[in-house]
């Protein structure tokens, strides 16, 4: 039952800087226990979104409530979240220790317990070694797990997190996204996570809230948001997209159109969605839907290979289709296959399993 | 890096002459007339002697050194409370205006520090500007009595040194990241703590630099003793200037003006101290 309480509730959240308008009025819902991400490219209103919730701005509109309460009036040290700034924000002059230790002698809790929590924390994030170093003393990414470890100590209600593993490499990254995953459940903290790397999004979320400048374009589950993208910015934002710019050419029964693209007639199946002939839409395929036929198959469309990488787990080409587009192909690595292995400048046909494509809207 | 080019070696001259002529000579010379007689004609003359510093060693002239002190001590404290929290407003203003305000800091050294001590002495006379504002709003019948106290010649130091204090400071909350100060308030900490457990151990050495930059010339700067305190020996730098000018001891002045110095280079001393104990100790600081 609790699961279906709102932790946090945005209503009509607006901001602007000089006249700028950083954010529109948005709206969000945050659930108890929740992973949910903010994801979005560069200067969209992200931190800003993060600030107002923390109580670094005052939002121009909207209300702001925790567990039902507005929390809007409230100052910072006042409100049951913590946050991991973008910025790290570590005390200089105090060591990681009394880094981490700092939000729980401000809450004047005995010695011997901040002494524990404090050391439990920097386990966590696997800076005991580390506990009598400054800040400048740190790597970047130890700088960031401190700053991680001061804010989970405190136990929050909600944890906002500003792109807090942006300055990890690869392997520490995933170790810390499990790490995260893992306090998250552990601890029942609900956290609302930023960053604009949309893998880190996917593989960590329970939804994702894709924003584009100031504003959310969709929010939904990673599944959801991945296969189902409610606009052509979200399909290229979260993955990799081929776009095609289709024209429906036949309505044949509710179920059953036909479109025209690339020079061909292709029918679709559309469950039901209404189409008129004549409008124009975009139809959206990932390169793993993709398949490469041989020249001589009598489906696909004709192309050439121009690049061909291999990924490990996955065959990546990009084919040049004959109307000059250029499409990109995910496939699992099959060595059985002899039609598998095309070479660069061999002509193919490019194909899709029929029923995974998705059509949008035409935006100009 | 060891190629000397001819202008490194043009610029190292010209910093190590100027250094030696204007700095290390003079010095030299005070140095050496400390430990000679005073002469009517020549101003100084053998035998070597140590008789200006047991003269120096009369309570009347430590009483001096440390009346001076004093004086020197609370227009410190008068300018840090005054520039302290002048310096972290300046900092919190719009980032056009700030070049302003510090421009307005700085204009006063245009003009000449005597010349603006004589026009303090205009404000704070018997029927002075300050004492007419008084009488006019009637919170006063008579004239106060401001000039030639101490509380004139402290005025007029806060007068000429506060700018020395603000700018020390305001480099130092320039400094201040305010994502610390947003840090802190998000931990929970309040206004105060966070005054305390962060703004003050980071603002620490620019208050340290303030008090100094004050302090030293404080205790030197007889003109404005002279003028807004009369002929009251209330500085060393009084002494100092006295024995130069009128009683013609210049071994005397000498010795005055190395302890003098010597004093002012303990208290430099004691802060690169604690400086230093400032940073090896930050976390016992943000413990207290
Ligand atoms: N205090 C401020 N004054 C004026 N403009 C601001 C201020 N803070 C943010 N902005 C502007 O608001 C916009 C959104 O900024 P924000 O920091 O929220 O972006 P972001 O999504 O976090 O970006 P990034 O991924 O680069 O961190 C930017 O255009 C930024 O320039
Ligand atoms: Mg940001």
């Amino acid at each position: 039952m609790e699961n279906n309480n709102k932790l946090l509730q945005l209503r009509g959240v607006s901001k602007s800087f000089g006249g700028k308008q950083v954010l529109a009025p948005t709206d969000l819902e945050i659930r108890h226990g929740e992973f949910i991400t903010l994801l979005g490219p560069s200067g969209c209103g992200k931190t800003t979104l993060l600030r107002l919730i923390g109580g670094f701005e005052q939002p121009d509109s909207g209300s702001i409530l925790l567990d039902g309460i507005d929390i809007a009036g409230l100052p910072p040290n006042e409100r049951p979240v913590n946050t991991v700034f973008q910025s790290y924000a570590l005390v200089p002059h105090m060591n990681v220790f009394d880094n981490v230790a700092y939000g729980l002698r401000a809450e004047r809790r005995p010695r011997e317990e901040i002494a524990a929590r404090v050391r439990e924390a920097l386990a966590v994030v696997q800076l005991q070694e580390l506990a009598a170093r400054r800040p400048d003393q740190l790597s970047g990414g130890q700088q960031q797990r401190v700053a991680i470890a001061r804010a989970v100590v405190k136990r929050p209600r909600l944890l906002l997190l500003d792109e807090p593993l942006s300055a990890l490499d690869y392997k520490l990254r995933k170790q810390m996204q499990y790490e995260l995953k893992r306090i998250q459940r552990e601890l029942g903290i609900t956290f609302l996570f930023v960053t604009h790397d949309q893998e880190e999004a996917l593989s960590m979320s329970d939804r994702v809230v894709v924003m584009r400048e100031g504003s959310i374009e969709q929010t939904g589950t990673p599944r959801d948001v991945y296969e189902n993208p409610r606009s052509l910015f979200v399909a290229r934002f979260v993955g990799e997209i081929n776009v095609f710019d289709v024209e429906v050419a036949e309505v044949r029964d509710s179920d059953h159109i036909s479109v025209r693209m690339a020079g061909r007639v292709v029918g679709l199946q559309v469950r039901g969605r209404r189409y008129d002939r004549g409008t124009r839409l975009h139809m959206l395929l990932r390169p793993e839907d993709l398949r490469l036929l041989p020249p001589d198959a009598d489906r696909g469309i004709p192309g050439q290979v121009i690049e061909r990488n291999y990924k490990g787990m996955t065959l990546d080409s990009v084919v040049r289709l004959d109307t000059g587009q250029e499409v990109r192909a995910s496939e699992f690595f099959d060595e059985d296959d002899p039609d598998f292995d095309y070479r660069r400048g061999e002509p193919v046909r490019v194909s899709w399993v029929p029923g995974w494509e998705k059509l949008l809207p035409h935006e100009d | 890096m060891k190629t000397r080019t001819p202008f490194k070696t043009a610029v190292l001259t010209v910093t190590w002459g100027w250094m030696i002529i204007f700095v290390l000579l003079p010095n030299l010379l005070v140095f050496s007339s400390s430990f000679l007689q005073r002469d009517e004609l020549e101003f100084v003359r053998l035998p070597v002697t140590l008789e200006n510093y047991t003269r120096l060693l009369d309570p009347l002239y430590g009483g001096v050194m440390l009346h001076s002190l004093w004086m020197a001590a609370v227009t410190t404290v008068v300018c840090l409370l005054l520039g302290y929290p002048f310096a972290f407003a300046v900092s919190r203003f719009p980032a056009r205006l700030k070049p302003l305000l510090i421009f307005l800091v700085i204009v006063p050294f245009w003009t000449n520090s005597l010349v603006r001590t004589y026009a303090m002495k205009l404000l704070l006379s018997t029927n002075g500007i300050v004492n007419d504002l008084l009488i006019t709003i009637g919170l006063i019948d008579e004239p106060l009595r401001m000039l030639y106290t101490e509380g004139a010649v402290i005025a007029g130091l806060v007068y000429i040194l506060l700018p020395f204090m603000i700018l020390p400071l305001y480099a130092v909350f320039e400094q201040l990241r305010r994502d610390l100060l947003e840090a802190s308030y998000d931990l929970g900490a309040g206004r105060w703590e966070t005054f305390v457990r962060v703004v003050l151990p980071l603002t620490l050495p620019g208050v340290i630099a303030g008090c100094l930059l004050v302090m030293l010339p404080a205790m030197g700067m007889f003109f404005t003793a002279d003028v807004l305190g009369g002929a009251k020996n209330l500085l060393v730098g009084n002494i100092i200037k006295n024995q130069f000018l009128d009683a013609r001891d210049w071994p005397f002045g000498a010795a005055a003006s190395l302890m003098l110095t010597i004093v002012m280079a303990l208290l430099l001393l004691a802060y690169y101290r604690s400086v230093k104990l400032i940073r090896r100790r930050g976390n016992d600081v943000a413990l207290a």
